[in-house]
């Protein structure tokens, strides 16, 4: 997915902008010259000047404004990248509720289906990856995972 | 004395030798699978080294990305995949070998360069130090303040296609770091409100994000078909291998001289270094010719260049905290978060660390030839993992290692977002490793220019003016100021030929 550069320089210029105008609503120190605002409107202000540079360099190059890459006119590969950010939002939804063995097995055979293993590996490679990774961090370095409707088992 | 003592019981812990060995399997497994790079290799590795003592997770990091890019040009010599950019330069070379049933000849030589000239840094490094603790006693904010700043600079010519998209990702990776109330005026910025933002940008979901899940993203939107993993049978890999050392001993030598050099400038990484050196040693060679048809000649002397570049590029990475690639980005980030700032003063303070830090990389050599060859052995069975499982568990693994930093789903969401902002910024043209390091470097960066700055009065003067300050601004704006430098000379020497051309 390429964009031409004018573009990406305008999104940063308004990020500048708006880093610039939040630094302002900063409270001084008093007594002192430079507050909390000072080092943050430094960097945006040298953003700002390398997005108008890349701006004016966007826009001479002639390039295309939107070129969307082979994938986003191939169905089964929009199908995948969805399914890749489908999968943390997953992850982000319920894991509290459903805990972490649970979630991450349904979340592999949802990813594995989605890249086109097959059933049967789908399968075992879901449950084999989710145990050893819950046994590696909630056993050997202790990270609570949440267990979730687990959690009269947890072992 | 006492230094090179302590490094050596540091080392030769049974803990830190299980951690060697440990990753430098993961290392070389990782980094033969095609598709996998050795900078997502050693991404994935930082969660876990969290859980560490400073030496070890170093050990780990060090150890892990030395095997990774070693292992990376297993899949080049055998199916023509180069693992990284530097290993592209031999890479036609050695898959002509390959084809002509010499993958043994070409992947022996590999793995003895790799133990050649490796040996340089530790020499380099250590000598020096007195001298460096002395100029360390004199180092006061305005130092600092440059020191980070050189830091930066060079980070701008990691991957340089353009410089101005490296500095504007910098730019990116210090706002981030703006985040949060770590800052010298203890005030929440940017945080908008959220709880989990007040405490900063949690540096390992941002490399994980930026690194890990960017490279699934890219893998799920790659419409290439998955590759064919009809493997050759690998000869005998040692064979032979002391009379090429002996035959092209020039070419080593030349190449890894060179390869050093190179890697200790900041910012122009292997890549260039293997590239070049290819070039030299067919223009050096007594049958050029061979050159592109399977000939080991190239293979020795890029492949020398190649590894001593890696090792040269740690040399400013751990002394002054300059990258030289993304990978000693990373290396970096992790000295930051286990207290070892890299620079002068941990010669000072810390020295059996840093001494430690090397001994490592001796090590990490020295088990890379069985180890190595044990790999070239089984590279086989590796490269039929298919990618589409791989990745899916790459995925949970990031989740968990995300997770595992605060015990909060907030490192999810943020390996989320920057894992689709790195995709996006990489598809267009923005090298990502500045921004990683704007971030490792943000918050002292900020901290010793608001202190300057109280100390001299608001005055920038002392900045330039006292010694070694205003050295280290030279180096700064010489740095920053050398390819437009380089580039007006070969210009006028361009336009200079051109006009001699229409003379005569």
């Amino acid at each position: 997915m390429k964009l031409n550069d004018a573009v990406f320089g305008a999104l940063f210029l308004i990020l500048a902008i708006a880093v610039v105008i939040a630094s302002r609503a900063f409270p001084a120190i008093p007594g002192q010259q430079i507050g909390p605002g000072a080092f943050p409107t430094l960097v945006a202000s040298i953003l700002a000047v390398c997005s108008l540079l890349l701006i004016a360099r966007g826009l001479r190059s002639g390039q295309r404004w939107f070129e969307g890459g082979a994938w986003l006119r191939s169905p089964r590969h929009m199908l995948r990248f969805a399914a890749v950010v489908g999968a943390l939002l997953f992850y982000l939804s319920a894991a509290q509720t459903l805990g972490f063995i649970i979630t991450g097995m349904l979340l592999m055979t949802g990813l594995l289906r989605a890249f086109g293993v097959r059933w049967m590996t789908t399968l075992l490679t879901a449950v084999a990856a989710t145990l050893l990774i819950h046994s590696i961090f909630y056993k050997m370095l202790k990270v609570p995972l949440p267990w979730g409707v687990l959690q009269g088992v947890a072992w | 004395m006492d230094a090179y003592l302590l490094a050596l019981k540091l080392v030769f812990d049974p803990y830190v030798l299980m951690v060697i060995a440990a990753s430098a399997l993961y290392g070389l497994v990782v980094g033969c699978i095609p598709g996998l790079t050795a900078t997502m290799a050693t991404a994935l590795l930082v969660p876990v080294t969290f859980f560490m003592p400073p030496v070890p997770a170093i050990a780990a990091i060090v150890t892990a990305s030395a095997m990774a890019i070693f292992s990376g040009d297993i899949p080049g010599a055998l199916l023509r995949i180069p693992g990284t950019p530097a290993s592209a330069a031999y890479t036609d070379e050695a898959y002509a070998m390959t084809l002509k049933g010499q993958a043994g000849i070409a992947l022996g030589a590999d793995v003895i360069m790799t133990m050649v000239p490796n040996r340089p840094p530790i020499t380099e490094n250590t000598s020096p130090a007195p001298m460096l603790a002395e100029v360390a006693l004199k180092f006061s904010s305005f130092e600092y303040f440059w020191m980070v700043v050189l830091g930066l600079a060079g980070a701008v010519f990691i991957g340089s296609d353009s410089i101005l998209k490296a500095v504007m990702s910098l730019m990116l990776g210090l706002l981030i770091a703006c985040v949060g109330m770590e800052n010298p005026a203890g005030l929440p910025r940017f945080t908008f409100g959220n709880n989990e933002l007040a405490s900063g940008i949690s540096l390992i979901p941002m490399m994980v994000g930026m690194f890990a899940v960017s490279e699934i993203l890219r893998y799920a939107a790659d419409t290439a078909p998955e590759m064919k993993t009809k493997v050759a049978q690998v000869g005998n890999v040692f064979k032979g291998m002391w009379e090429l050392t002996k035959r092209y001993k020039w070419g080593i030598l030349r190449g890894s001289a060179f390869g050093t050099v190179i890697g200790i400038q900041p910012g122009s990484g292997a890549d260039m270094a293997s590239w070049m050196s290819y070039a030299m040693s067919k223009r050096f060679s007594k049958e050029p010719e061979k050159f592109g048809t399977g000939h080991v000649e190239g293979i020795i002397e890029s492949g020398a260049a190649n590894n001593s570049s890696l090792a040269g590029a740690w040399i400013p990475a751990v002394v002054f905290g300059i990258p030289g690639d993304s990978i000693t980005a990373i290396a970096i980030g992790v000295l930051y978060m286990k207290g070892m700032n890299p620079g002068p003063t941990i010669f000072v303070n810390n020295p059996q660390d840093i001494y430690a830090v090397f001994l490592v990389f001796v090590l990490a050599n020295l088990i890379m030839l069985p180890f190595g060859w044990a790999m070239i052995k089984t590279a086989r069975k590796v490269l039929q993992i298919s990618r589409s499982i791989l990745m899916p568990t790459i995925l949970l693994f990031c989740i968990v290692g995300s997770f595992a930093i605060n015990n909060s789903v907030f490192g999810v969401v943020l390996i989320l977002c920057f894992g689709l902002l790195a995709y996006l910024l990489e598809e267009n043209g923005f090298p990502t490793a500045p921004a990683i390091l704007g971030v490792v470097l943000g918050q002292m960066l900020e901290e010793n220019f608001v202190t300057s700055m109280i100390k001299s009065d608001y005055s920038i003067a002392p900045f330039f003016s006292r010694p070694i300050a205003g050295g280290l601004a030279a180096l700064t704006f010489l740095i920053l100021f050398w390819p437009l430098l380089s580039w007006a000379w070969r210009s006028r020497r361009g336009a200079q030929r051109l006009a001699d051309g229409t003379a005569g």
